[in-house]
């Protein structure tokens, strides 16, 4: 049986895929069964493993995108990047059917779970939605009303993941607020013209600081810089802001 | 026995360099931090060495810097897998730093603006194996690589170069610092790659 390596937690597990599903013209969701997978809390990552028939292999780890769920079943989205090694594979050649080696869930720090009943302020910038999509889902398979907000900072309207459902997500009930804010170019008629995250966007689409919100924010190293300057500017406790950051060639989403 | 990933063929290039098992090279320099990027003032920056009771060494920034200052040119290898080659730093060797310190306690925490730590064993920040580096590929360290000041200990995982340190507090016994009690391993060797607490 494969995945036999005894390490604990941290165990290589084979999954099959099961999904997949192009979010973007470069990003697709990959849905992953693993038999035997110990669960997950949103914000946890994966390692993903490809092995070539000489035994090469390349190890990359991707944030899970989907909430905790009992049945073994995880997705991740990939970016693609144009120099990448692994990320090419993950959303142009893998099929549905083909196994894929994973391990974790690993990290204990960016996460979020509905046992916390503080209200959430969730900043992404680009791919790094995904770790943050997780905690929106989590809030929502447990049933949670807390608070949410979420500024979703992205090139262009193309480049959005999971619009559907976050466009559900935002019209309900105890609703996730949503705020997009575009970088280079704006859906018609936008009040906002494209441009860099800035004060005015932070005050406008965040929780304003007397509410003591928990900050989550992701994506590449200068946004994620930026933004979090920013929410500091505007009052809100470092203390209660994490962040991960990845690296124009650091696949780690 | 690893399962062969239909159609995946990876990338090698003739006369690849040994990297650390589970590697691979980068060219940029990635950012891997826990929070907001702390601001520190220079003239408000000071490093110290406690022994849990009393502190035994203090600088401030420019005593710090009338340090004899050593260049240095290394390889880096991040947890999060990403490894950069031949980087070039400017820093105060612990060597120096630990000259004056009498001291029979093994292991060390080193504590950062933001709050930050991280634990490592006394034997591996001395002899050439560790610095305090405030310049990096010419320049002063950009505070999102841990400037003004950050640890350097390249043969660990980067997570134990602390950003952004304030001083180092000498132990008895070893004990986890802010990654290794999320986690993380309790000493980081990449050749070895212990990544986690349960490899």
């Amino acid at each position: 049986m494969a995945g036999t390596e005894v390490l604990g937690r941290v165990t290589w597990r084979s999954g099959k895929v099961v999904a997949l599903f192009d979010e973007t013209s470069s990003a697709r969701t990959i849905g992953i069964v693993v038999p035997d997978w110990p669960g997950h809390v949103a914000g946890q990552h994966i390692d993903v493993r490809l092995t070539a028939p000489d035994g090469y292999s390349a190890v990359r780890s991707y944030s899970i995108a989907s909430a905790p769920s009992s049945d073994g079943l995880i997705e991740i989205t990939v970016d693609r990047l144009p120099n990448g090694e692994v990320s090419p594979y993950l959303t142009q050649q893998v099929m549905v059917g083909d196994e894929l080696e994973v391990r974790g869930p690993i990290g204990r720090w960016f996460v979020w779970s509905p046992e916390q009943v503080g209200p959430v302020q969730l900043v992404a910038g680009g791919s790094g939605i995904v770790p943050l999509m997780a905690m929106i889902r989590s809030r929502a398979s447990a049933g949670s009303t807390v608070p949410f907000r979420l500024l979703y900072s992205i090139r262009e309207p193309g480049a959005i993941f999971y619009r559907d459902e976050l466009q559900t997500l935002s019209s309900q009930g105890d609703s996730v607020v949503v705020t997009y804010a575009y970088t280079r170019a704006t859906p018609k008629d936008w009040p906002r013209p494209a441009g860099r995250i800035n004060r005015e966007l932070i005050d406008s689409g965040t929780w304003p600081a007397n509410l003591q919100a928990s900050s989550y924010v992701c994506g590449p190293t200068s946004f994620v810089e930026s933004a979090t300057d920013l929410l500091i500017a505007a009052g809100q406790d470092r203390e209660r802001i994490r962040t991960e950051r990845f690296g124009a060639t650091g696949e780690r989403k | 026995m690893a399962i062969i990933s239909r159609g995946f063929a990876g990338r090698r290039s003739a006369g690849e360099v040994k990297l650390p098992p589970g590697q691979y090279l980068t060219t940029d320099f990635p950012v891997l931090s826990a929070g907001p990027t702390p601001r520190i003032s220079l003239d408000r920056w000071e490093f110290t060495i406690d022994d849990g009771a009393n502190v035994i060494q203090r600088w401030d920034w420019n005593s710090f810097r009338d340090l004899p200052r050593e260049t240095i040119t290394v390889d880096l290898h991040c947890v999060t897998r990403w490894s950069k080659l031949g980087t070039s730093w400017e820093g105060i060797s612990l060597d120096t730093l630990l000259a004056n310190v009498k001291t029979d306690l093994s292991f060390a925490m080193f504590h950062s603006y933001g709050d930050y730590t991280t634990n490592l064993p006394l034997k591996d920040l001395l002899n050439k194996q560790a610095w305090i580096a405030f310049k990096y590929d010419g320049t002063d360290l950009a505070p999102e690589h841990g400037g003004p000041a950050r640890l350097l200990v390249p043969h660990l995982y980067l997570w134990k170069s602390a950003k952004w340190v304030k001083g180092m507090t000498l132990m008895q016994h070893d004990k986890p610092g802010f990654w290794e009690g999320l986690g993380y391993h309790i000493y980081g060797d990449p050749w070895r790659e212990q990544r986690y607490s349960e490899e």
